[in-house]
């Protein structure tokens, strides 16, 4: 006869034998519509709250460092728009930017507007895809119908600036590839004049919206020391209230001519970064028609620098001079050979910091080519910002976070 | 961007085991491996420095050096503006200390670390691979390790599930190296009077 039966023969009061309790343990994702592609995170569960998260990541790895070492400087490019698929212009920057500080190579005007405009434009097509997914990950179906509507006139924006909607090899070092036709630009420059409605009208249906507050405001808090700890930059670092931006605070590009301002937050919560986002955009918008503007003034310029041992000479050029096809062919076989150096370059990609660390040995590939990537800091402090938070805060920290992981698994 | 010579004095002051370099408008700090732990604390904590985020960790694979790894460090001083990487050679019988305690974002970094390039932290929490397969096994960005890896999957029809082999390439796996041979290499033909004496 069991201990629990004798007290109930006589009577007392019953009392539950003593049980070990278990903490859950859960696998979010692989395959999870809130896990941003293919996340698999463990998470240690005590009822409803969460007591430990161990991300898996690498699931979408594919070695670029690793090919960038048995291929040319420009065969290397296109693996740039592979990485961070959402913004894929601002990545082919930095590498650009890296190449060009170690030739020592300038860009031309109009070419470095072209890629301020684009780089702006890549800014809003992150920030449009983020700001409405984290509002489908906490529940809310319109905005990434609106949102992906939007995406959709940038892209072609993008396939009739290079060709393709995604993975466009359109920044390359010296300037860009080919010159816009003033048509696009007066088209850009329509749209700017449209897109701020969009963003109003995502602004009703969110900002104030009671559901999307009550499960974004303080969540996921991030303080200043976390910033400095865990390696944060981009919005999750502004959101904290810390004006820390690129495109200010090291220039790159010709940013220092363009009159924007820098958005900060106070909180650091998710809802502050998701106003951070919000207010990039329009602040993006502003660059984007003072870029127009600028193109105007310098139609018919040279997009890509004149250095035909970096640069491949135009179409035309080919069909008459013997030299121009010379440099072709050896551009396009043997590539551009860089010094012996090694260089950081970083750019304020729409989720933070994204830099190139390249190391040049004297011939035409990288010795090493590293990527740094701001969503691989941030989705290391999953761990650290989850901690106590109910299971369905997850993924709106997540959401918040701003993860891709073509640039987090490289 | 803060003014770099500044930096570079304060750092030769401050790390007199170590060397600064500077090129690119870039700072590079030489230090040795003996040390490194406390030589990044005080880069983090004195508050002339005040480098206090690691922005990366990677590492450079010379096959034909003694200290054939090479970890390099870059960190970033947000409220300083400027930026200062560090340089530490690596044998292959040596650890390197881990900076887990002092920069929390260094785990996954050195994971990272330890997964392509083989370096073992001494005192990390976790040393587990990261972005490789679960049971891989080499160091993938080492320079002897094949781009096309050792082994491939592929789901098996029979056994129902994924199953790993050995790599089989049906045609060679091609290397072009387009190389210019004629470039910087001296060629002197036999009988070439206008060839320079001695090369």
């Amino acid at each position: 006869m069991t201990e629990a039966a004798i007290t109930a023969e006589t009577g007392d009061e019953i009392l539950t034998p003593e049980r070990e309790i278990r903490n859950f343990t859960m696998n979010f994702g692989p395959q999870h519509p809130a896990a941003h592609g293919v996340l698999r995170m463990v998470v240690e569960l005590d009822g409803e709250i969460v007591e430990r998260v161990d991300p898996h990541i690498g699931l979408l790895h594919r070695g670029t460092e690793k090919l960038a070492e048995s291929r040319t400087y420009l065969q290397n490019l296109p693996y740039y728009d592979r990485l961070d698929y959402v913004a894929p212009m601002n990545q082919e920057h930095a590498y650009c930017l890296a190449i060009e500080k170690l030739l020592g190579i300038g860009v031309p005007r109009r070419g470095s507007y072209i890629r301020v405009l684009y780089s702006e434009i890549g800014r809003i097509l992150n920030h449009l895809l983020n700001v409405t997914t984290q509002a489908m990950d906490v529940g809310a179906l319109t905005p990434p119908l609106w949102g992906f509507e939007e995406r959709e006139k940038l892209m072609v924006f993008y396939e009739r600036a290079c060709g393709a909607r995604l993975h466009a090899a359109y920044f390359r070092p010296g300037g860009v590839h080919q010159d816009l036709p003033q048509k696009l630009v007066d088209d850009i420059r329509a749209w700017c004049h449209e897109f701020p409605q969009l963003v109003d009208d995502l602004d009703g249906l969110l900002t104030d919206n009671r559901i999307f507050k009550q499960r974004n405001v303080d969540i996921g808090i991030v303080t200043e020391e976390d910033v400095y700890a865990w390696g944060f930059t981009g919005v999750v670092a502004r959101s904290v209230g810390l004006r820390w931006d690129l495109r200010r605070a090291q220039p790159y590009e010709r940013y220092d001519e363009f009159d924007f301002r820098i958005p900060v937050g106070k909180t650091g919560d998710c809802y502050s970064r998701y106003l951070m986002r919000m207010e990039e955009m329009r602040e993006s918008v502003k660059i984007m028609l003072q870029a127009c503007d600028k193109l105007d003034q310098c139609a018919g310029e040279p997009v890509l620098t004149t250095d035909n041992k970096v640069a491949p000479p135009r179409r035309a050029d080919m069909k008459t001079s013997m030299e121009a096809l010379i440099h072709h062919f050896k551009l396009y076989t043997e590539g551009f050979k860089i010094p012996a150096g090694e260089v950081y370059a970083a750019v304020e990609a729409p989720k933070g910091e994204f830099g190139v660390y390249l190391v040049a040995d004297g011939t035409n590939k990288p010795y090493r080519m590293r990527i740094r990537a701001p969503g691989f800091a941030h989705l290391q402090a999953m761990d650290h910002l989850c901690r106590g938070h109910q299971l369905a805060d997850v993924s709106a920290i997540l959401g918040s976070q701003d993860i891709v992981f073509g640039e987090v698994d490289r | 961007m803060a003014d770099l010579n500044a930096l570079a004095e304060k750092l030769g002051a401050g790390f007199p085991e170590g060397a600064v370099e500077a090129a690119f408008g870039e700072l590079t700090l030489l230090l040795p491996l003996a040390g490194l732990h406390e030589a990044i604390r005080r880069l983090r904590d004195d508050p002339d420095l005040l480098l206090d985020q690691l922005t990366d960790l990677c590492a450079l694979d010379w096959p034909g050096r003694e200290a054939r790894t090479e970890l390099v460090y870059h960190f970033l001083s947000m409220r300083k503006n400027w930026r200062l990487r560090v340089k530490v050679g690596v044998r292959e019988d040596e650890a390197a200390p881990s900076v887990v305690d002092l920069h929390p974002c260094a785990d996954w970094l050195e994971r990272e670390v330890f997964d392509m390039n083989g370096v073992i932290f001494a005192g990390h929490p976790d040393l587990r691979r990261i972005l490789t397969d679960y049971g891989f096994r080499g160091h993938p960005l080492r320079k002897d390790f094949p781009t096309t890896g050792y082994v491939e999957v592929r789901y098996d029809e029979e056994r129902k599930r994924v199953i790993y082999e050995p790599v089989k390439l049906i045609q060679e796996y091609r290397q072009f190296d387009f190389l210019s041979p004629w470039e910087g290499a001296p060629h002197i033909l036999p009988g070439d009077d206008k060839a320079k004496a001695g090369g």
